[in-house]
């Protein structure tokens, strides 16, 4: 590790705190980063890991506490500040113009100009050729962001924050969006870019990445420091620990499955994206009664419209979906649903709750037209209030109040409020998209707990999830989703992360992989 | 958060005034004197109060409009044109067809409210078909039904000679109160010697703000207990959520816009019933539908808010028309502070952060306190 | 010869009566693409009117009136900015309000400047915005028809060109853009976006008081309580038939534009077309044309929304 220089304190954030109305995110935090290291910020969701980083490079104003760089100290009110001072940003959601080009995004705030304030375009093409040459980050300069793959947009965004000179990188989350091949390049990139002197903060919650790429890590947990540690002297174990605050197991346990018969059968199913492309391109599938489905599979391969297809708020251009042995292709999601499909949907704040309802109203979003919560188009309040805080109950969902507005509980509990509401439907198929993205270690036991339940059940669930380790844990089977189609399909004991990656990629199947 | 409503669309009256009290000094007017005249235009005589309610009427209506489409995300702009169309409709089943009293009437709301209600049915259409922004399509719609109402208007055979209007509805469509009784001589008789009864049935009293009240309670009911409002509801909140949940968002906006229109129909139907009696060359807007939007907001877009805003609004703008012949104040004083409220309306942020100001005052007189 | 002599005075017309919704139409394309919704065009165009109508009558100078209007616009417009900006108001809500204060204010001064008149008196002709071709082209030809206009209708063809520099060639247009598309990216990059938005929505005040000047002014000689009714809203037509884009924004006024001169025109034969019909058209083309273009004409991908600063 002779590349860090540890006389040479490039950032050290002093008793940082940074408080949104009564919520305190970050609590007194300190931060030392030396030139030339990677440094691993570890946390759960909502720990405050961003929200230091975001005071770090000037979006947030810290309510208390005091930033030095190089040993001066600084007021970074601004990112104009931070860029000035050599720091650059990867924001989890990129922050680019989907309309603008490539180099229009690279410059766009310190533009190089002929006269007149003409932005001189073919000047900063070059400038920005040279730079990706330099660092080994090819991008094609003219093409426009909509048109590029995520993979190219995030080396976009390294390339912004390399553009304005930075020293110091910070990547939020880099690898969410990443197939792990593409994980690993980034890995190289961030080494490679280390070695030449620049300084890395990664914020993550994965500890694996950790292990391999960073050199310290501090963790973050519920707005506090718990402490920095040099990573070749943790486990993994101790990570995890510390960033949730207690021991614990990385495996789910559950029974052996007994597969049914087959409930859910997808034949090549054709769904277009909004951009009119075949997002899912010839899919097939079949989901057995009794079994936990897990589908693998890189953001943007044609998850989203694939769930969008089958429960019927997305057109199916070819190709049929039968459940229980009836056609249900394109039919209307309320019939899909009355039919025996629920749906964890992967957005819940899009697409699962009405935020400004009440706990009870979104309870009965599928049901308010049923008996006994409405009689000839006449709600019934007190009908509705009892089955609510019924199911609120049952689920412990907090606080225990059905008038609750739905946009006020934390994220876990507005999952529970999905569960509850998906599960006591009682379907025959439980599609479970993302379902624990966002929450912390508890309630993503939690949820994973209920899915197992349900299979036990003899139900069956189809469960499509960004995270290999999840889909590793929780599936029986394993399908393997690339560019829109299944490439293979695997058991679960014998699938390993190897395998996956290289079928998650696009390299052909199992066989192939072997 | 009621309440915090409740307290921001208070203050933003209370700004209005003030900023129409500066107004009025600064042109060398003493606004006290301004604001007592406009409150004697209103409760100073018994035909004042009626004719307040009279200006009210049609402003509850398509307030109630607005607010109907506001509570299912949709901004309905075409209150205007759809009264227009309303009204126009309305006038013409009550001067072609021939029906008895009572039923007149009944028929020619009830085709005015249809015409309404197809003319916001043809945006609410156009969104949930093509994604066009209903904004957009009702600005159009109400240019086109105030040339279509004119072109109607100029057509020999309904348009009265020598007059830029159409002929006068018959008198069995009109929904007066005590209409052919206040001119009997039986009636005269009576008004005599009842000074106020005399001075409140003066002006075209009429049903138009039973109706309107009536609707008002209507509405609420409907959003608050009804599916279909539990529906209009989801669909404005998260029209995302809604379809996932299996509602049918496109068939309900237009339910949504069908059902204001038939709002603002009804508000263009009861004025032509009630009061104007014919349907007149329009050279511009005449502003019923704009007024409905900020009768909305002033209402927090709840239908029985609309009912003491609309009488807000009819105050100010009747208790504003007496402004220039007292005291030679323009009138435009009263749209300055309507557009005023509806400014600091738009801006709940400023206000939460007066009051907020306010709070840690307080908070800090109790700290030294301790 | 005389066909070709009636078309020339058609178009004359036509392009007389777009000038005005150009400016404003204008307007409203630089406040859209900084993502500021401005429905208040209309109450910024009235106040034009009014404001340039009143100067150019008490300095007996028809640019010093045009100026006055584009301040008066934009004084008009710096309101909406700190409602839509700094307090994330509803847009649509605060540009409602602009269309009550803007038409109000204007009509109150005028009675409080012109002794209670609901106009403003009349300018001379010569005190009017000057045609710069005037007697120049030899009268009644095709030529003169066409050309014989207002300087504002010139000025506004040139303003057409330098929104689209200004907004795809520039510095500053890319940044304004930004704003409109995606204004946290633009803010982490340091762009100052409550400046680029200020700076838009005041632009597009000063734009559309033009327009209200550009009436009262060179069209007809005074301001009166008719005289803008609607045409801030048909120049918002115009932007979004235009697809957010000025040239765009530029044939939509000029569809509009045309229409008003075959009603102008027919008005004076003995043609039998109903003029409320022919006033109807180009609200029913724009209708057509969003139903046909649709999904094109979404406009910049964070127009509408409030932007709040310092926010999780």
């Amino acid at each position: 590790m002779n590349r860090i220089d540890f006389d040479n304190k490039v950032i050290e954030m002093k008793n940082i705190t940074k408080k949104f109305g009564d919520f305190v995110a970050n609590d007194n935090i300190d931060l030392t980063v030396h030139k030339g290291e990677i440094h691993a910020l570890l946390g759960e969701n909502g720990a405050g890991k961003s929200t230091l980083m975001n005071v770090l490079y000037g979006l947030y104003e810290p309510t208390s506490g005091e930033i030095y760089l190089n040993g001066n100290k600084v007021d970074i009110t601004n990112p104009s500040i931070a860029i000035k001072n050599g720091i650059g940003m990867v924001h989890q959601h990129f922050m680019l113009v989907e309309t603008f080009t490539v180099v229009e995004n690279i410059i766009l705030g310190m533009e190089t100009t002929k006269s007149l304030g003409v932005v001189d375009i073919e000047k900063a093409t070059k400038e920005v050729e040279e730079i990706s040459k330099k660092y080994g980050l090819y991008v094609d300069p003219n093409a426009k962001i909509h048109d590029i793959t995520v993979g190219m947009q995030q080396r976009v965004e390294i390339l912004k924050a390399l553009y304005r000179g930075a020293d110091i990188l910070i990547l939020d989350e880099p690898t969410a969006v990443l197939t792990p091949q593409e994980i690993e390049e980034l890995m190289q990139i961030m080494k490679s870019l280390s070695n030449q002197g620049k300084t890395i903060i990664i914020i993550t919650h994965k500890l694996r990445e950790i292990k391999q790429a960073a050199d310290y890590c501090t963790i973050i947990r519920r707005g506090k420091k718990i402490d920095t540690v040099k990573v070749d002297e943790v486990t993994e174990e101790d990570l995890a620990s510390m960033m949730v605050g207690r021991k614990v197991s990385f495996n789910v346990e559950k029974e052996e499955a007994s597969r049914g018969e087959v409930i859910l059968k997808v034949e090549n199913l054709v769904v277009k994206d909004n951009r009119k492309l075949n997002a899912v391109n010839g899919l097939s599938l079949e989901l057995h009664k009794g079994e936990i489905l897990g589908i693998a599979g890189v953001d943007g391969n044609g998850q989203s419209e694939f769930i969008e297809g089958i429960t019927g708020l997305r057109p199916i251009e070819s190709g049929t979906v039968k459940l229980n042995g009836k056609d249900i292709t394109n039919h209307s999601p309320k019939e899909i649903i009355d039919n025996g499909m629920n749906t964890i949907p992967e957005d819940r704040q899009k697409r699962g709750l009405i935020l400004d309802f009440t706990v009870a109203e979104n309870i009965i979003l599928e049901n308010y037209h049923k008996e006994p919560f409405s009689r000839k188009g006449r709600l019934n309040h007190k009908e509705v209030s009892n089955y609510a805080k019924e199911l609120i109950e049952k689920f412990d969902i907090r606080p225990r109040d059905d008038k609750h507005i739905a946009g006020e509980l934390s994220g876990g509990n507005q999952q529970k409020v999905i569960l509850a509401r998906e599960i006591s439907n009682d379907p025959d198929v439980l599609i479970a998209a993302q379902p624990t993205r966002g929450l912390d270690v508890g309630a993503i036991e939690y949820v994973h707990k209920y899915l197992i339940e349900q299979r036990d059940k003899g139900e069956a669930v189809l469960l499509i999830s960004f995270e290999l380790d999840e889909i590793m844990n929780v599936s029986d089977r394993i399908a393997v989703i690339f560019d829109g189609k299944i490439v293979d399909i695997l058991d679960a004991k014998e699938a390993d992360e190897k395998t996956l990656g290289y079928l998650m990629a696009g390299g052909g199947t199992i066989d192939e992989a072997k | 958060m009621k309440q915090n409503r409740f307290l921001i669309v208070l203050l933003s009256i209370l700004f209005g005034l003030i900023v129409g009290a500066i107004v009025l000094s600064i042109a060398g007017f003493n606004p006290i004197e301004a604001y007592g005249v406009m409150i004697k235009g209103v409760f100073g005589k018994p035909k004042y109060i009626s004719w307040t309610i009279i200006r009210s009427t049609p402003l509850i209506l398509t307030g109630v409009s607005v607010a109907f489409a506001f509570r299912t995300g949709l901004f309905n702009i075409g209150a205007e044109g759809q009264f227009i169309i309303g009204s126009l409709v309305a006038t013409l089943v009550g001067y072609f067809i021939k029906l008895p009293p009572v039923i007149h009437p009944i028929v020619a709301i009830l085709a005015g409210c249809l015409a309404g209600a197809l003319w916001a049915g043809f945006a609410g259409l156009l969104k949930s078909k093509f994604g066009i922004n209903e904004v957009i399509t009702t600005i159009m719609l109400n240019w086109i039904a105030l040339y279509f109402s004119n072109f109607m208007v100029f057509t020999e055979g309904f348009k009265r000679p020598n007059k830029d209007a159409s002929h006068k509805i018959l008198e069995s469509a009109s929904i007066n109160i005590l209409g052919k009784w206040k001119t009997s001589e039986v009636g005269k008789a009576f008004l005599k010697d009842n000074d106020f009864l005399r001075g409140f049935l003066n002006p075209p009293v009429n049903y138009g703000f039973i109706i309107a009240i009536l609707v008002a309670i209507l509405m609420w009911y409907i959003l608050k207990h009804t599916t279909l409002g539990y529906q209009l509801r989801a669909v404005g909140l998260n029209k995302d959520a809604a379809e996932y949940g299996g509602i049918n968002v496109k068939k309900n906006i237009v339910i949504s816009m069908m059902i204001a229109g038939a709002l603002s129909g009804l508000a263009g139907a009861v004025q032509v019933l009630g009061v104007s009696k014919e349907t007149a060359v329009l050279a511009t807007m005449e502003g019923y539908g704009f007024d409905g939007i900020a009768v909305s907001l002033i209402a927090g877009n709840s239908p029985l808010g609309c009912i003491p805003a609309a009488l807000l609004f009819g105050g100010l703008k009747y208790g504003g028309s007496k402004l220039q012949p007292t005291i030679g104040a323009p009138f435009e004083v009263i749209n300055i502070i309507i557009g005023i409220i509806v400014f600091f309306i738009a801006m709940p942020k400023l206000i939460e952060i007066i009051t907020s100001i306010k709070d840690r005052k307080r908070g800090e007189k109790v700290g030294n306190i301790k | 010869m005389e066909i070709l002599n009636d078309i020339g005075i058609i178009i004359g017309i036509s392009l007389m009566y777009a000038a005005p919704l150009m400016f404003t139409s204008l307007g409203g394309v630089i406040s859209e693409n900084a993502g500021v919704v401005n429905i208040g065009l209309e109450g910024m165009m009235t106040m034009g009117a009014f404001a340039g109508a009143a100067a150019a009558y008490f300095s007996g100078n028809p640019w010093i009136g045009f100026i006055v209007a584009g301040l008066a616009g934009g004084a008009l417009a710096l309101l909406h900015a700190v409602a839509c900006v700094t307090f994330t108001a509803d847009h649509v809500v605060s540009g409602i309000a602009m269309n009550f204060i803007g038409p109000g204010l204007a009509l109150y001064l005028c009675k409080i400047f012109f002794d209670g008149a609901a106009m403003t008196l009349p300018l001379d002709l010569n005190h009017k915005i000057p045609r710069p071709l005037n007697n120049i082209l030899p009268p009644d030809s095709f030529l003169n028809s066409v050309l014989n206009q207002y300087a504002t209708v010139y000025i506004a063809f040139i303003l057409v060109f330098l929104v689209w520099f200004l907004l795809y060639k520039t510095k500053l247009g890319l940044r304004i853009r930004s704003v409109g598309e995606h204004p946290r990216a633009a803010e982490t990059l340091g762009v100052n976006v409550y400046k680029m938005k200020y700076l838009a929505v005041i632009l597009s005040g000063v734009f559309a008081g033009f327009g209200g000047a550009a009436l009262s002014t060179a069209v007809v000689s005074n301001y009166r309580a008719s005289l803008v009714s609607g045409q801030g809203f048909i120049a918002l037509a115009a932007m979004i038939f235009g697809n957010w884009k000025p040239q765009g924004a530029m044939w939509g006024c000029l569809l509009f534009g045309a229409a008003q001169g075959l009603v102008v025109y027919l008005g004076g034969t003995s043609l039998k077309v109903s003029s409320q019909i022919l006033a109807m058209i180009p609200y029913v083309i724009t209708i057509i044309v969003l139903m046909v273009f649709v999904g094109e004409a979404s406009g910049p991908a964070a127009n509408g929304l409030p932007y709040e600063k310092n926010q999780g």
